[in-house]
């Protein structure tokens, strides 16, 4: 188990070393690698779970010591247990649909090769993160995604947008990674270890203030990574990257890599509420934001973005409320419905060269298996029975609901807060998820009529993610499954009967609204949104006015200051030593006797001022 | 010299002191003969470098050999009597900081004369040049190897001579103003280090560097002297690392020097200071640096951040990395001044990749200027993305390892040198420290922001609609075979120290521990 283990985290990385080495040319090859190291990873990982699920999720730990900073020991290693081996799983699972998926999508783009190497590196970097037994192993995985986000989705050199979007995507979670550094080494510190499991095993010993302030670090992190407010603006732009990526992002690696940390570490959450409240007010406000934006957005891509800001939102309140498996759940029925929406929406690009829906619209006929699987999906979004978003969001919306009358981690308000904002949420999710689909598969075709269709390894990875999009739900159904997997005392993921019935009534208003109107006035748009929500509140130029303006001033101001103040005396006391040594210096020849006589001079007064001194 | 003393000396020749004595008698011969032979060596002059500086390289790698596995003192070392009128003694050692820093310098010299048989800079005169280059080796790796306070001292002013000279006659338009600048600037510490190091022989009665660390009580010396030879000792290297704000002299000399130059200033110069302040500051001076420690966390921190938000508004791709550098190099002394091994041992890597990291970003500059004349960013023109792919590719990488990517040589440095300040020694006020410790990891994430700046203007500019109007070059190659053979063992180094920081930490580790042991008694 510990050989497959180092294997899964060794065969990624070595297909990503072979796919930086190729030249540019050699496509098929690039292609071969990217997907055949996957292939192998993906059967790796299954093999994986079935060891670790037959052990009942019992954590195996296999690690060797790489750096020594004098007390404190950095050792890379693998962390096996229910949680790793499910979430990596997912993460093989829709890599592998992503590479197989981009061979076709990517066939005439000349910079495929170095594609295909870069998200075998994002893929790797996930299951580091996933694999990792040790935080600063964590930390290297998590950054290296930022880095791989930067570089995807800047891929369009010649989209003038591409750039800055790349730049924001990794600055801003940079920013957040001030503080999930600084919360993996307060820890570290504190517990005189970086390996995960000695950190949890002495959560309890370890001083309640430290491991408060270093939960509320590390949630910093999680909010730049899983795109949570105030830090999510990054994400809805990151959409000018390839469509493939965006699914890659969205649905097995960054924005899904916070949600896993918080449950990796989760008993450290559990020390002191403060974190978890926190998070819980922030799920609440992003929840509310994405699914408000989502319903305002013309670009296909940006509505599903909206929609991950807003789901993944869900499961930072699963996270709040204290039951991370429901969390975990949501993470991986997620995973599979958002992969399906992101790669049916580029199938739709794909054929009409068209991003947004107001120049879309009847594609029903004309692309019958993308209509139906992005139905699927969509379906799954909404939560309507029995496809697996169902699920795993009322495991969500029941757990918030026990919460809020029983006991457990977190505190009752918040779980009140989250419970309330996720109902909400219910409704605006069936509205936005019902516009997309109406406005993209209904309705006139507009002109012109011709479409590019997309190759069978395009729909066929649409129907391959179709089966988990519609069964995944099961695995929730029972205790003895997932909740046992995971490791975390036979947590009950069943649907609850109040919560139920009051999201599926809300789920049909919003449903029921979007259509009436689509009756009504058929081909326009269903939502009249105003543009502060298409603007997403405005919160990208409130950020631009109170943080990029005011730095880039700043910067300017102390390149001046260091030019004219601490330079300028420096260059002032040159001149006046040089004028001095000048007229020592007549009887000189030469210029470089005068400047060393300049130097030996002024040297040798400071030294007499020193010594005096 | 007796009779005697010549049958000892000759006795004790094994070939591992031949070699520690021939990483600096080789580039002192090369630079000897590349300069009286000028004419005849003038052709041949970038071979005959390439030559010494491999020879020098091979030698210094072959003091690896007679370590003990957790050796933390010298395992190498010759002692003789060198000018006895004066006390000056000829002896030099090699122990887990020493070697490290020496590799570094044997290892950026030999790509330097490699680099030079593809890129040579006006006006010529290679074999002049070169000379220099070796001169220069002698410099820095004599004051690595150094263990006598006066001959540490002589060979950190050697190197001054040939970088002025680099800079002022190889350099760019404004080259003299730099190199004088650079001259009186390190010259004015380097005073003050002289006169730090009269102050410790006044107050010990010996310059011998093992001696005087022996314990780390001080060697005897009284709690004032000693904080005034650390405040002497710290300011003159301080200057040479550099620390904010005696940082100006930096960026002047690194836009106007030419590429080895900058490549060997930023790769190897800046650590002679750091390098010092270790082993005189931290080993011999324990008393003066606990009382100015916190001094130094807090002008390194300012480093850091001044250094990150300057880059942000440079123009010129050289200005940019030798501010870069200030931001670097803050974070080396915050490590050091935490007084812990964490701290020490985050400082001696980030030496190391600091080296490594920037060589390899002036070494790309360089080609970028050779290439089109310029290193001020907007007159690059667009496209250079599509037009140089490796060249590009390779910027892109470096930048990424500069700006601390984990996983890349970078990044450990910082980030324990940021879990050192978190917790200093016992004997430093905390909480400064941890405010600092949260300031340095700000400043590590303002260098990802000018980082991606610059590859924003320099890689990702897309085509100029009409590039011949704006007078950008055009017709000019990607990396060629000799220029990837100077950069390549530096990114696999970036790699590798990333991967495997063990590479360096584990020869640090155990000096660094037995001088923490000392220090703390």
């Amino acid at each position: 188990m510990r050989q497959i283990g180092w294997l899964l985290l060794v065969l990624p990385l070595l297909a990503v070393l072979t796919g930086f080495a190729l030249p540019s040319a050699a496509r098929r090859v690039a292609a071969l690698v990217a997907v055949g190291a996957l292939a192998v990873s993906t059967a790796l990982s299954v093999a994986l779970a079935f060891a670790v699920v037959g052990d009942h999720g019992k954590a195996v730990v296999s690690a060797a010591t790489i750096a020594r900073f004098g007390e404190l020991q950095v050792r890379a290693g693998v962390r096996l247990d229910g949680l790793a081996v499910v979430v990596a799983v997912a993460v093989c699972v829709v890599a592998l649909l992503v590479q197989i998926y981009s061979v076709a999508y990517l066939n005439d783009d000349e910079r495929y090769v170095r594609y295909a190497a870069e998200v075998s590196l994002f893929t790797a970097a996930m299951l580091i993160v996933v694999l990792a037994s040790d935080l600063i192993m964590l930390v290297v995985g998590w950054e290296t995604m930022g880095i791989c986000s930067y570089l995807l989705i800047g891929h369009y050199r010649h989209l003038p947008e591409a750039r800055p979007a790349a730049v924001k995507a990794f600055v801003v979670t940079r920013v957040g990674d001030i503080g999930f550094l600084l919360g993996v080494l307060v820890l570290g510190v504190g517990a005189g270890s970086f390996d995960i499991g000695r950190i949890l095993a002495e959560a309890g010993a370890l001083p309640r203030g430290t491991v408060a302030i270093a939960c509320l670090l590390l949630l910093a992190g999680v909010a730049g990574k899983s795109a949570q407010f105030p830090l999510h603006t990054w994400l809805p732009d990151a959409m000018v990257g390839p469509t493939p990526i965006s699914a890659l992002i969205h649905a097995a690696t960054m924005v899904a890599a916070g949600i896993f940390v918080v449950a990796r570490l989760f008993p450290l959450f559990l020390v002191d509420p403060l974190a978890l409240n926190v998070l819980g007010v922030i799920a609440a406000i992003t929840m509310l934001l994405g699914a408000l934006a989502a319903l305002a957005q013309d670009d296909l891509k940006r509505v599903l973005a909206w929609s991950t800001v807003s789901q993944i939102a869900y499961m930072s309140g699963g996270l709040a409320v204290g039951v991370p498996a429901a969390a975990v759940f949501h993470l991986l029925t997620h995973a599979a419905f958002k992969a399906l929406l992101f790669l049916a929406a580029g199938c739709v690009l794909y054929a009409t060269g068209q991003a947004l829906m107001s120049k879309m619209g009847g594609l029903r006929t004309a692309m019958p298996v993308t209509f139906v699987t992005m139905t699927l999906g969509l379906a799954a979004l909404i939560g309507i029975p029995p496809l697996s978003g169902f699920f795993s969001k009322e495991a969500l919306l029941g757990a918030a609901y026990e919460r809020v009358h029983g006991s457990g981690g977190g505190s009752a308000w918040v779980a009140l807060v989250v419970l309330l904002a996720g109902l909400a949420t219910v409704a605006l999710t069936g509205a936005y998820a019902t516009r997309l689909w109406l406005l993209t598969f209904f309705g006139p075709r507009p002109e012109p009529r011709t479409l590019r269709q997309p190759s069978p390894l395009m729909t066929g990875s649409l129907v391959v993610l179709a089966v988990p999009t519609v069964l995944l739900g099961i695995v929730g159904l029972r205790r003895e499954w997932l909740g046992t997997w995971l490791d975390v005392g036979h947590t009950a993921l069943g649907p609850t009967l109040a919560t139920t019935a009051l999201s599926l009534l809300l789920s049909f208003n919003g449903i029921g609204v979007v259509v009436l109107v689509w009756r009504r006035f058929p081909g326009a748009d269903p939502v009249p949104a105003p543009a502060v929500l298409a603007r997403a509140f405005y919160l990208d130029e409130i950020q631009s006015f109170l943080v990029v303006r005011p730095y880039r001033r700043l910067a300017q101001e102390i390149r001046d200051y260091d030019a004219r103040v601490v330079d300028g005396a420096v260059e002032g006391n040159g001149r006046v030593a040089m004028a001095l040594s000048s007229r020592l210096s007549r009887l000189q020849t030469g210029n470089v006797q005068t400047y060393a006589g300049a130097v030996l001079g002024a040297a040798v007064v400071l030294a007499v001022i020193a010594v005096l001194l | 010299m007796t009779g005697g003393e010549m049958e000892d000396v000759v006795a004790g020749v094994t070939t591992g002191r031949v070699l520690l004595v021939a990483v600096i008698a080789l580039p002192a011969l090369g630079a000897g003969v590349l300069a009286l032979r000028p004419a005849r060596f003038a052709r041949n002059a970038a071979s005959g470098a390439v030559a010494f500086s491999g020879l020098t390289m091979l030698a210094s790698l072959g003091l690896v050999m007679g370590r003990q596995s957790g050796a933390d003192r010298d395992w190498q070392s010759v002692d003789l009597s060198w000018v006895p009128a004066i006390g000056l003694r000829f002896h030099i050692g090699v122990d887990g900081i020493s070697l490290p820093l020496v590799l570094l310098t044997t290892v950026l010299t030999f790509l330097c004369a490699l680099y030079t048989m593809h890129s040579m800079p006006a006006p010529g005169r290679p074999g002049t040049m070169l000379s220099l280059v070796l001169l220069l080796e002698v410099g820095m790796v004599g004051t690595f190897l150094a263990r006598d306070l006066l001959l540490f001292f002589v060979f950190f002013e050697i190197v001054l001579v040939p970088m002025y000279f680099l800079i002022a006659v190889w350099g760019g338009t404004a080259s003299r103003h730099a190199a004088t600048k650079f001259v009186l600037y390190t010259l004015l510490g380097s005073v003050l280090l002289l006169v730090g190091i009269l102050v410790i022989y006044a107050g010990a009665g010996t310059l011998d560097m093992g001696e005087l660390a022996q314990g780390g009580a001080g060697a005897g010396m009284a709690k004032s002297t000693q904080i005034l030879a650390f405040a002497l000792v710290f300011l003159g290297l301080a200057v040479k690392s550099p620390l904010w704000p005696l940082h100006t002299w930096l960026p002047d000399a690194h836009t106007e020097a030419p590429t080895v130059g900058s490549v060997l200033l930023a790769g190897v110069l800046l650590k002679m200071g750091t390098y010092g302040i270790v082993r005189i500051g931290i080993s011999i001076l324990p008393e003066g640096a606990r009382r100015l420690a916190p001094t130094m966390a807090v002008l390194a921190v300012a480093g850091i951040l001044v250094g990150a938000l300057c880059c942000y508004v440079q123009t010129d791709l050289k200005r940019l990395i030798a501010y870069s550098s200030v931001g670097h190099m803050g974070f080396v002394l915050l490590g050091l001044s935490t007084l812990t091994a964490t701290g020490v041992q985050a400082a001696l890597i980030g030496n190391i990749a600091h080296g490594v990291i920037t060589g390899l970003l002036f070494f790309l500059v360089g080609g970028i200027k050779d290439r089109f004349g310029t290193s001020e960013m907007s007159d690059l023109g667009g496209g250079i993305g599509t037009r140089l792919p490796l060249l590009s590719g390779l910027l892109t990488f470096t930048a990424i390892a500069s700006l601390g990517l984990p996983g890349l040589a970078a990044f450990w440095g910082e980030a324990f040198a940021i879990a050192a300040a978190y917790r200093p020694d016992a004997g430093l006020a905390r909480m400064p420290y941890v405010v600092l410790a949260g300031l340095a990891a700000i400043g590590a994430a303002l260098a990802a922001a000018y980082f991606l700046r610059m590859l924003r203007i320099v890689v990702a500019r897309p085509p100029d609609a009409n590039p011949r109007a704006t007078g950008v070059r055009l017709a000019v190659a990607d990396v060629t075979p000799l220029e990837a053979a100077s950069w390549a063992p530096l990114v696999v180094l970036a790699l590798a120290i990333g991967l495997f920081p063990a590479l360096v930490l584990t020869w640090t580790g155990p000096a660094v521990d037995l001088l923490i042991r000392a220090y703390a008694g």
